[in-house]
């Protein structure tokens, strides 16, 4: 029987491995993906909980988390494919309209 | 046995998510990150919740990592460009290790609280989890499922505008 402890602190470094990812790369892409991989390190968590507290509720949560990241998904690259039109590039440095 | 097992699927879950971060062309990115989905589904599977591992492979590494692939060879891009100043990178993955370290910390000083819910072992081999997670669905949670599917309509037309050649 694995602990509920263990799953948490993969979660843990999952997530912290996709935050590093966002901080760390450049390529819009990756970070979108990166963003993909802290959903599921959340997800994780829900459905770990669900089981050791005997109730569903946290796997109807992954269910919306996975309905709004699909939707995510479709917008965000429609966003990023809007500005490789414009700047022929989807390095995150390049967005610097809005830049002080 | 099972600890082992869990311990592999934890292994390659975690290599992989390191390889996504870490390979300059993102095409190797998205197949690493598609492999941390499977390893999650099997996690999902040992937890007792096979309907969430079949979406999880159907919907993510499924649908939108096909999504994410078929963007990448759209615009084809093949590696960055260049690389963050070394401040930067020193700042990102410190922000990360203080994080982990900040969950690490506090799960190893919590327990686990709250009312025990009816669901278990015996209940999800009986009636099934599909029809279980169904029954809740359609039941407790009908208003956020009707609310979820005005967010996909809203999704679906912001991509289409987004995505046109004039907006």
């Amino acid at each position: 029987m694995v602990s509920l402890h263990s799953y948490l602190i993969l979660s843990a470094i999952l997530f912290s491995i996709g935050t590093i990812g966002v901080l760390t790369r450049r390529n819009a892409i990756v970070i979108f993906m990166c963003i993909e991989m802290m959903l599921n390190a959340v997800n994780l968590t829900f459905i770990a909980l669900s089981k050791y507290l005997g109730n569903l509720d946290g796997q109807i949560f992954v269910f919306f988390v996975m309905t709004v990241a699909a939707a995510e998904a479709a917008v965000g690259l429609a966003l990023m494919i809007a500005f490789f039109k414009n700047r022929e590039s989807i390095d995150v440095e390049d967005l610097n309209l809005m830049k002080w | 046995m099972e600890t082992l097992f869990f311990s592999i699927v934890a292994a390659i879950a975690i290599l992989m998510s390191i390889l996504v971060i870490r390979c300059k062309n993102p095409i190797n990115s998205a197949l690493s990150l598609i492999m941390t989905f499977f390893c999650l589904a099997t996690l999902y599977v040992m937890l007792e919740a096979p309907f969430m591992a079949a979406i999880q492979v159907i919907v993510y590494a499924g649908a939108i990592m096909v999504l994410i692939v078929f963007v990448i060879m759209l615009l084809n891009i093949r590696t960055e460009s260049g690389r963050r100043t070394q401040h930067a990178l020193f700042l990102g993955a410190a922000t990360g290790l203080f994080l982990l370290f900040q969950t690490w910390y506090f799960l190893s000083r919590s327990s686990l609280t709250g009312a025990k819910g009816a669901i278990d072992s015996a209940a999800i081999a009986k009636v099934g989890h599909t029809e279980l997670i169904g029954q809740s669905l359609f039941t407790e949670f009908l208003l956020p499922f009707e609310i979820t599917s005005i967010l996909l309509l809203a999704a679906i037309v912001g991509a289409v505008v987004l995505a046109k050649k004039k907006v």
